[in-house]
């Protein structure tokens, strides 16, 4: 997008010390969460943006109904098998700088739902910048990962956050694809569109952030 | 209270006693087994001559992998004229778990065979679209079949 892919060409670094800064700052005081609720923890997320929590007071009260709008992924709640495509479809429509909060038991580990059907962890789809424990977490706990979100990004560098094109992946060598949907039939096909040119992965390559992996 | 329903039996064997399996009364119900060749004919018999034009539920059974015959689905009917419910059950094996589609009786049996389907691996002949429903389509295996592990076949499990 913007400032990463334009202006860093034309300025010297060290005028990137202050850039991060600034734009940090900038980015850090107005995230917008993407609405994003998947089971009973988007009750609480509902009720950290209502009234008694008020997340407004630190600017991240604005939740998007586009992903295309939205800086931030709240995934509150289990993620199951058949839902993680879309969440990983959701999150690579999101334009960058694009964090993610993983909000509960179990859409950090599985929590109680240890079986076929539950994705064990959103790590496994998505890069997560800060994980909430919690069955459910109170609001008050969303609300100080918002906080710890915000630190996170004021450490952060722009240079981390280009955009990924879709150009780059058909060249890539690094599958895109899900880990979902490794060793499938699904994944074999779908190489072999890729490799004849017929198909782009449906799924962007890592962008550089997501191959450093979080904190 | 089941003297209604066995009034229905008593039909059902009038009209063709090789429907009629065994036949089970409890907790006030009434569960009649049906050879598997003969379930659309008892259905079609029950909706348009007793009229149970309602199929409440349709679902299957696994009775473990040491069993034979394995596998029973059961068809739940109502009838919202007379108020009545009856069960009708056929008995599958492992190996040749099929059984004909009640689609062209009640078309409410579209999505509960298709979930039969995907959760025990009964296959319903004749059904217009016979899919997975509940798990992803490149799923694995028939997640509530007794032999099936908990956390789902590889590669699927994501441990």
């Amino acid at each position: 997008m913007g400032l990463e892919n334009t202006l860093f060409e034309s300025l010297p670094d060290v005028v990137t010390v202050k850039l991060d800064a600034v734009v940090n700052w900038a980015r850090k005081s107005s995230l917008w969460p993407a609405t994003f609720g998947l089971a009973c923890c988007a009750i609480e997320m509902m009720n950290t943006v209502s009234a008694r929590n008020d997340l407004s007071r630190f600017g991240a009260e604005t939740f998007r109904a586009s992903p295309r709008q939205a800086d931030v992924m709240i995934v509150s709640g289990r993620v199951s098998r058949k839902m993680a495509p879309v969440l990983r479809r959701i999150y690579d429509q999101m334009p960058e700088p694009k964090w993610v909060i993983s909000m509960g038991a179990c859409a950090t580990s599985g929590g109680v739902f240890d079986n076929y059907a539950i994705v064990q962890g959103v790590d496994k789809i998505v890069p997560v910048d800060v994980y909430v424990p919690g069955c459910p977490p109170r609001p008050e706990m969303l609300v100080h990962a918002i906080t710890m979100l915000q630190e996170k990004i004021m450490r952060e560098s722009v240079k981390d956050r280009r955009d990924t094109f879709e150009a780059e992946s058909r060249i890539s060598k690094v599958p895109g694809t899900l880990p979902v949907t490794e060793g499938t039939k699904l994944e074999q096909e779908l190489e072999s569109e890729v490799a004849k040119g017929d198909a782009a992965r449906p799924y962007s390559i890592p962008s550089r952030h997501e191959k450093r992996r979080s904190s | 209270m089941t003297k209604k329903l066995y009034e229905y039996v008593d039909a059902m064997r009038l009209a063709n006693p090789d429907w009629l399996g065994e036949v089970i009364d409890a907790f006030g119900e009434v569960t009649v087994f049906i050879p598997r060749e003969f379930i659309v004919d008892a259905c079609r018999f029950l909706r348009d001559d007793h009229g149970f034009d309602l199929l409440a539920d349709l679902t299957g059974a696994d009775r473990g992998p040491e069993d034979d015959p394995r596998f029973e689905v059961n068809y739940h009917l109502f009838s919202t004229k007379h108020y009545n419910r009856l069960r009708l059950k056929v008995l599958l094996s492992e190996d040749d778990a099929k059984v004909e589609t009640v689609t062209g009786l009640w078309k409410a049996a579209d999505w509960h065979e298709r979930e039969t389907f995907d959760m025990f691996g009964v296959v319903f002949d004749g059904h217009p679209d016979l899919r997975r429903i509940l798990m992803p389509s490149d799923f694995d295996g028939f997640a509530l079949r007794k032999d099936f592990p908990l956390r789902g076949y590889e590669p699927y499990s994501l441990n």
